[in-house]
């Protein structure tokens, strides 16, 4: 078993990394490659997944940190949803993405093997491996077409949002040693309490910002200007999801700090009414469904806060499902008419029926609609909410009516019918905009979108009894507050009542929420444009204080030397005229000896004179 | 053996300059020392046993100055080793990107053999006065290396500057030595039993000056903030493989002196001064990336790096000496992780500095702004300047998160005043976003129309790099298992 494990891993990590390396000149193979390595990945994880007990693999890697993964039941729930999405959509992306299949599919595949990697990771060093590998590949994937500067930004502003979170989960390592738990996941909890509060920090805001939620959500906004199927894989399935799935891992750490468990459940709740808002208010399909996705993940992380991990599972496998088919019919619409401007998409559903079908039911999903899949799963994370508190549950509530609001938006807007004349011709004006229209969608682009509306459909199971009862034992958690008969035809009505009222009434479009809380520009002025006036500062006082200053050391030790030589030159001249003065007596000396015997004479006569006339003086 | 590793370069460096052959053959035959010598050291690292707390391996021990007891005393340890290694892979890589080198090839390839040289003799060293000339005169052939191959007409100026400033911190360096071994008891240098004897010896209030003397050459090679202004124009006007060389290799000589000489030799004075030397640490880790944010010459942004890249090593260094605060294991993670980020920034950023040659090759500029969607006419070189950015900004699978997850754990698990270095990273990532963004994405302009992407040889020397940093990163066991031992007899040593 613990060769499954590592294939899990290696086989799309290799498959992927050969793709990336041998570019081009694989473009033709590549799609196929790839849809075979994906189903390799699947099965994998259902094998994994399907066995008896946790499987579990562990080798040295950095110190105190092994590199360690399991399936254990949550993850034998979550690596087959991801295996299974990521099949689908690589099946749509072998007929959507025509140039640069290689790359693409190759970039795909390695993000893959990171998301496996997080999925099943036991220790926080794996963790942060697949981790950031997700970044960094969905930071390729969104620039994919490069050309495009704008696209290649919204990658950068993607991966530095989410790594200023993943900072989180470097602090909790180091809190994590600190707190003489150890590096493995589960034992977390177990830190001493001063540092264990720092480590549920650390791990909630990276979890945060991966999924998405505020104050992190608008780099997700930015993302949308990937590939379809990018947007279909990591940012509904795979990596938006794992900021949901580490909480729900974490449930117990958080809840052992208390405050973290709170502050994840508001922050869930909050976002999930605010994004709901800020998707009521797009006029853009993607950038609609890219909100509804934070607002989505807001629920997944209310459970991990109140500890309906059973319930919060059930969400984020069935939203993985939901938000995977839309971004597909999404996607199709964009290469085939060239627009996701919900003004050029009116009436696209009658089309292309299967695509419009297959996004209808997607769409009825997210709106809550029974029997469809997130009516009972967010309904199991709401009975969460409300055991915990009644002022929780009524926000949460609140996000559950925006979701059936602006999917009944969306629902209505592509099925309506235009009629002829001049609404065609408003419609078709909007055609082409963002990207040439191919006019078609091949059978390659619909086979996908109808297995996965069939999962959006009937995945609200794992939240029902006897499957919901099922994966809460599976999963090994305490009971779960359950939705009863009550709250279940609650949320009904109220998500027919919604989709009843934006059908008769138009749906409100909050002015205020159309560019996502300007959370964007608030960063920049806050964060980035700070940051870069004080590098440019520091930068000059580089220059111009500390070269300049070193500059000048150096200077003043010529100034020195040119001093010193100076001296040096004033002493050379007392010296030389000390030899002078020296010389003059010796040649004052000299002038008496003149070699004549009666000037000798003389001057011992003037001499003795002059030495009587001492003595005289002296006595 | 290590002395035959030694001395080899040496001896093909005074061949290659003193007979005339052709440029062709010197080049090769530059190559095939370089291999050869790779080959050794492979044999040694397979060869090689952890030797037990404070002694070496393959030791050897012949008399030079007796009358101040200074010996040719040589041998590796799990601190020495890595670097070892480290220089045989980037001496490797440079002799291959210079096998289209026509410039003088003859003359460069015996200074470089003359440089392997000097940097093996002082990773290897085992007494004082050996490594003082080793540093000494790895200056003097660098020196020459930027003065002769540079570009800019600031070339010799810059590398005047080089020289300068690092001989100066060299004498502080060598009067720290002195004060090593004046204080020791018998009088000696030889390091092994400087480490054994240390504590005694260097406890007092000499002990203080001696460890600052040492620490200001140290921060002045490494280099840290203040003391890094030289860094940025010798890097910026030296050639490519000159830049490599100086990076990769000639800064760990910094790094590795806190690690041999400065912990272990002065341990009670180490833990006193640890907060300054984390702080220094933090600031140039801090400034080192901030600074590199705001540049537009790639050379230079990558130089700056190297300072932030430094830092976390510094920052984990002093974090180990913060004894009283933190268990050992903490701090032994730390300093494993700080030997782990000389060698990742060694691969790493020698393989950047060799893809900014490149630029220069192709279009002589290194101006961000001048280039735009290299992608399109080079995709190998857009392939792996993509990976190589990556690699330096941390990301795991590649050494340096390796390194950078140890130093920040251990720092972190030490002091909490560690935790804002973690800033660094992020700040590197921008800035390695923004640089990727202006060479290598958009549509293509400027300097990059016509641009011939890399050649063989210059995909050899990068790739070969950047494959090993791939592999320490997903395969690091073979690498910490050599450096652990170490890391926990520097830690011991420092808590006596």
């Amino acid at each position: 078993m613990s060769a499954v494990l590592w294939l899990l891993v290696l086989v799309p990590a290799a498959a992927g990394a050969v793709l990336c390396t041998v570019g081009r000149r694989a473009d033709r193979l590549a799609p196929w490659l790839s849809v075979a390595t994906a189903s390799a990945v699947l099965v994998l994880a259902a094998v994994a997944g399907l066995a008896t007990g946790v499987p579990r693999v562990e080798v040295a890697f950095v110190a105190d940190g092994p590199f360690g993964l399991a399936v254990d039941p949550l993850a034998a729930v979550v690596a087959p949803t991801v295996g299974a999405v990521t099949l689908l959509v690589l099946l749509f992306a072998a007929g959507d993405i025509t140039a640069d299949r290689a790359r693409f599919h190759g970039l795909m595949l390695l993000f893959t093997a990171a998301v496996m990697v997080t999925v099943a990771a036991t220790s926080l060093p794996t963790l942060l491996v697949g981790w950031e590998v997700m970044g960094a590949t969905s930071y390729a994937l969104i620039g994919f077409w490069w050309r495009d500067d704008d696209r290649v930004s919204a990658g950068a502003t993607a991966f530095l949002t989410t790594r200023a979170a993943d900072l989180g989960l470097y602090l909790a390592a180091g809190a994590a040693l600190a707190g003489g738990a150890g590096l493995g996941l589960a034992e977390l909890p177990a830190a001493s309490p001063g540092w264990r509060d720092v480590v549920a920090a650390g791990v909630l805001v990276a979890a945060l910002g991966k999924a998405a939620q505020l104050p992190f959500s608008f780099w997700l906004s930015r993302a949308m200007a990937g590939p379809s199927p990018v947007s279909a894989l990591l940012h509904s399935a795979a990596m938006v999801a794992m900021g949901g799935y580490l909480l729900l891992r974490s449930a117990p750490l958080l809840a052992a700090t208390g405050w973290a468990a709170t502050t994840a459940s508001w922050v869930g709740a909050i976002t999930a009414v605010l994004l709901g808002a800020v998707a009521l208010a797009q006029r853009d399909l993607k950038q609609l469904l890219a909100a509804s996705t934070s607002a989505q993940l807001g629920f997944v992380v209310l459970a991990a806060g109140t500890s309906a991990v059973a319930g919060g599972t059930a969400h984020l496998v069935a939203h993985a499902a939901t938000k995977a088919v839309l971004f597909l019919a999404a996607g199709a619409w964009l290469s085939a008419l060239g627009t996701k401007q919900l003004a050029g998409l009116r009436g696209a559903a009658r089309q292309w029926p299967v695509v419009g079908v297959a996004f209808g039911v997607g769409a009825l999903a997210l709106a809550g609609v029974v029997p469809l899949s997130l009516w009972a799963t967010k309904d199991a994370v709401l009975a969460g909410a409300r055991e915990q508190s009644t002022a929780l549950y009524v926000v949460a509530l609140a996000g559950a009516a925006l979701s059936a609001a602006y999917a009944g938006k969306a629902l209505l807007v592509v099925w309506r019918g235009v009629g002829g004349g001049p609404g065609r011709r408003a419609v078709e004006q909007e055609w082409d905009s963002e990207e040439r229209g191919s006019r078609r969608v091949g059978w390659l682009e619909q086979a996908p979108l109808v297995v996965l509306a069939a999962g959006a459909a009937v995945l609200g199971v794992l939240a029902l009894p006897p499957v919901g009862d099922a994966l809460q034992r599976g999963l090994g958690v305490p009971a779960e507050p359950s939705a009863g008969p009550a709250e279940l035809a609650l949320s009904a009505v109220l998500a027919l009542v919604v989709l009843a009222a934006v059908a008769r009434w138009r749906a409100p479009e909050p002015a205020w929420a159309l560019d996502w809380l300007k959370l964007e520009p608030l960063t920049d002025a806050v964060v980035v444009r700070p940051v870069l006036a004080l590098a440019e500062s520091l930068a000059r006082f580089d220059d111009h204080v500390l070269d300049a200053g070193v500059t000048r050391v150096a200077r003043g030790g010529l100034a020195l030397g040119r001093l010193a030589g100076r001296t040096d030159v004033a002493v050379d001249a007392a010296v030389a005229a000390v030899a002078a003065g020296t010389r003059r007596l010796g040649s004052l000396a000299r002038r008496p000896q003149t070699g004549q015997l009666h000037q000798y004479y003389l001057q011992t006569l003037a001499v003795l004179a002059a030495g009587a006339v001492l003595l005289l003086v002296v006595t | 053996m290590l002395t035959l590793i030694v001395v080899l370069p040496l001896v093909a460096a005074a061949v290659l300059a003193t007979v005339r052959v052709s440029d062709a053959a010197a080049r090769w035959a530059w190559l095939a020392v370089t291999l050869a010598e790779l080959a050794a050291v492979v044999g040694v690292w397979l060869a090689y046993e952890s030797p037990d707390a404070g002694a070496l391996a393959f030791e050897q021990q012949v008399a030079w100055i007796p009358g101040v007891d200074s010996s040719y005393h040589v041998g590796v340890d799990g601190l020495s080793l890595p670097l070892v290694a480290l220089t045989a892979v980037v001496f490797v890589a440079c002799a291959i990107y210079s096998l289209h080198e026509q410039q003088r090839p003859r003359a460069l390839a015996a200074l470089f053999l003359f440089l392997q040289f000097t940097c093996f003799g002082l990773f290897v060293a085992a007494d004082l006065l050996v490594f003082f000339v080793f540093f000494d005169l790895s200056i003097v052939a660098m020196y020459f290396v930027i003065a002769g191959w540079g570009h800019g007409e600031r070339a010799a100026r810059s590398a005047l500057q080089f020289f300068l400033y690092t001989f100066l911190g060299s004498l502080a360096l060598l009067l720290g030595f002195i004060g090593l071994y004046v204080l020791a008891e018998p009088h000696t240098f030889d390091m092994v039993r400087l480490t054994a004897e240390a504590p005694a010896a260097t406890a007092g209030v000499q002990g203080g000056l001696v460890l600052a003397a040492v620490l200001l050459g140290l921060a002045v090679k490494t280099p840290t903030v203040p003391f890094h202004t030289w860094l940025p124009p010798a890097h910026t006007d030296a050639p490519a493989v000159g830049s490599a060389v100086l990076a990769g290799v000639l800064l760990k000589m910094g790094t590795y002196g806190f690690v041999r000489i400065a912990m272990p030799m002065l341990p009670s004075a180490w833990r006193a001064w640890a907060w300054v030397v984390l702080a220094v640490g933090l600031v140039s880790v801090l400034y080192g990336a901030l600074v590199a944010l705001a540049q537009t010459d790639l050379k230079r942004m990558i130089a700056y790096t190297s300072v932030n890249h430094m830092g976390y090593v510094v920052l984990a260094v002093g974090a180990a000496g913060l004894v009283s605060r933190s268990d050992a294991q903490a701090r032994e993670v730390a300093v494993t992780g700080a030997v782990t980020q000389m060698v990742s920034h060694g691969l790493i950023t020698a393989a950047l500095f060799l893809l900014a040659g490149v630029l220069h090759r192709r279009a002589g500029s290194y101006d961000m702004g001048s280039y735009g969607g290299l992608a399109g006419p080079a995709p190998r070189f857009a392939g792996l300047f993509a990976v190589g950015a990556f690699a330096s900004l941390g990301l795991p699978a590649f050494s340096g998160f390796i390194a950078e997850f140890q130093v920040f754990a251990g720092s972190v698990a030490a002091t909490a005043w560690a935790a804002p270095a973690l800033l660094g990273i992020l700040v590197t990532a921008a800035l390695f976003l923004r640089a990727m963004q202006q060479l290598l994405t958009g549509p293509t302009r400027g300097a990059s129309e016509g641009f011939t992407d890399l050649g063989r040889t210059e995909t050899t020397a990068i790739g070969s790099m950047l494959l090993l940093s791939l592999l320490v990163g997903v395969v690091p066991r073979p690498l910490l298992g050599v450096i652990e031992p170490a890391a926990r007899s520097v830690v011991d040593a420092v808590a006596r």
